[in-house]
């Protein structure tokens, strides 16, 4: 399996405080990758390196490479908005905009093409059913994407990601606000999706993580501490700190 | 088993506690169960005999509440890693303890009958092989009490030796039928018990394994000694034998 992202020897720093400590790790193409650990750990830090959203705050920075594709996304020259429309990002709460179900597929497309109205039709359909969501909302796709429930809401927000077809989508938390079957319902879609993307998920649910991922990494203080297959990190793991963080211990 | 760091979660902690004590404990039953049948064919004790075969019930129980305590907490706590083996490793070893059990009566139980007979020939090999097998399930009742991998791994590989014992019996007790026919009673069963205590020894090289897998997380690399070749063994009749 490929690579399509190799993060070599990255460091990241907010101020003076360095959060990630030299990390090393691929995303193999259309694999699911999940990254856990403790709050503070870095994981969610990584995640912000991989579409640079840690450009909108000053005093952030990253050193080091993030090769996506051989472009190094962190590097100088590269054009963010594009970067973003090629990785895109699910959050931990759902965010749709206040606007109808529709426009909220619609708008994002719009920031990047021009599609004719059919195809735009033909974008928010194929996006929504790839959501697993069209069924329940296509006889209201005119009412406000705010009526809709959690977890409607959150596989909106994965339509809506996935409408401006990126290559790689990040998961930050997704499921953390939402019920145990809506829950399911977006670790199937993301199952559904990593065979057209390549996903990194950060998840504080480590049987969410040992369902989901094909492979998982474990991050204590702004070190990758040891990366495996699912299987192995959940019965065999290599490193003491791993396996007393994933069987409670931390101590 | 990630041993010196402590459960977050104490009732957790406390069960898996419990769980090594319940499994040490079957393993001593199991221990004293292989003693006492070895010392009732030996010694021709009867009412031992009688004992050893009712105790194996308390066994039986045993492992019905191991089994059950390791689905509890499959179920309730989803273990991972190091406790995933270890729960699962007790689920292992409990069938492996009891099979051990059952072997034990069924030689209790034939010493009964041996018991009927006088013997024209000494037991002494079939005390050395039956001391040689307590030895090792002294060793690896250790072995999963002390978490000890490499301890479980000299067992695994000192069964070769209780497999050429047991080729030994084979052919001595086959030497004495063809000698007589009136051997052939107490040597049957004897043969038997030759081969519980045989199984009871290939049943403490699982749990070695088992061990094994569960401390370190990886299967044992070696290949199995395996040495009983009583499936293969020929013997032929002394001259003028049989009169």
């Amino acid at each position: 399996m490929s690579a399509k992202i190799a993060i070599r020897d990255l460091d990241f720093y907010y101020g003076a405080n360095r959060a990630l400590k030299s990390i090393t790790l691929d995303f193999p193409e259309r694999e699911v990758t999940g990254l856990i650990g403790p709050s503070g750990c870095g994981k969610s830090t990584l995640l912000r390196c991989l579409n640079r959203m840690y450009d909108l705050y000053p005093g952030q920075r990253a050193t080091g490479e993030v090769m996506m594709d051989g472009t190094n996304v962190i590097g100088p020259g590269v054009d963010v908005d594009l970067l973003r429309s090629r990785v895109g990002m699910v959050f931990q709460k759902p965010t749709p905009f206040p606007m109808s179900i529709r426009e909220n597929i619609a708008f994002g497309v719009r920031l990047h093409e021009r599609p004719s109205r059919a195809d735009m039709e033909e974008r928010v359909e194929w996006s929504l059913t790839r959501a697993a969501l069209w069924d329940e909302v296509k006889d209201r796709l005119q009412t406000p994407a705010t009526g809709l429930s959690g977890g409607q809401q959150q596989r909106l927000c994965i339509a809506r990601t996935i409408a401006v077809r990126p290559e790689v989508i990040l998961f930050d938390e997704p499921t953390s606000a939402l019920d145990p079957i809506s829950t399911l319902k977006v670790e199937e879609l993301i199952d559904e999706l990593k065979r057209d993307f390549t996903i990194a998920m950060v998840t504080h649910n480590m049987q969410q993580a040992a369902r989901v991922a094909d492979q998982v990494a474990f991050f204590y203080l702004g070190e990758m501490v040891e990366v495996a297959s699912a299987a192995t990190m959940f019965t065999a793991p290599r490193e003491k700190r791993t396996q007393d963080y994933i069987t409670g211990r931390f101590g | 088993m990630s041993d010196n760091t402590q459960h977050i979660v104490k009732s957790y902690e406390q069960e898996l506690k419990r769980l090594a004590s319940l499994i040490a404990e079957m393993g001593g039953m199991v221990e004293s169960e292989v003693s006492l049948a070895t010392q009732a064919v030996l010694e021709s004790d009867a009412e031992l005999a009688t004992r050893v075969v009712a105790s194996d019930a308390k066994v039986d129980a045993m492992e019905r509440d191991i089994e059950a305590f390791v689905i509890r907490l499959l179920a309730l706590r989803q273990p991972v890693a190091g406790d995933l083996r270890q729960i699962v490793a007790a689920l292992k070893m409990t069938g492996d303890l009891e099979r051990i059990g059952d072997y034990a009566a069924n030689v209790a139980k034939r010493s009964k009958v041996l018991g009927q007979y006088t013997l024209p020939f000494s037991l002494a090999g079939l005390g050395h092989m039956s001391r040689l097998v307590q030895e090792n399930l002294k060793a690896i009742v250790d072995a999963i009490g002390e978490a000890d991998a490499e301890k479980a791994l000299r067992v695994w590989r000192s069964d070769e030796a209780i497999d050429g014992f047991y080729n030994a019996i084979f052919r001595e007790l086959i030497t004495y039928m063809m000698e007589d026919p009136r051997n052939i009673t107490p040597c049957t069963h004897l043969l038997f018990i030759a081969k519980n205590l045989e199984r009871i020894g290939d049943h403490a090289t699982n749990i070695a394994e088992t061990v094994h897998y569960a401390v370190t997380g990886a299967p044992i690399a070696e290949t199995r000694p395996k040495a009983d070749t009583s499936p293969y063994a020929v013997v032929r009749p002394p001259a003028g034998g049989g009169e």
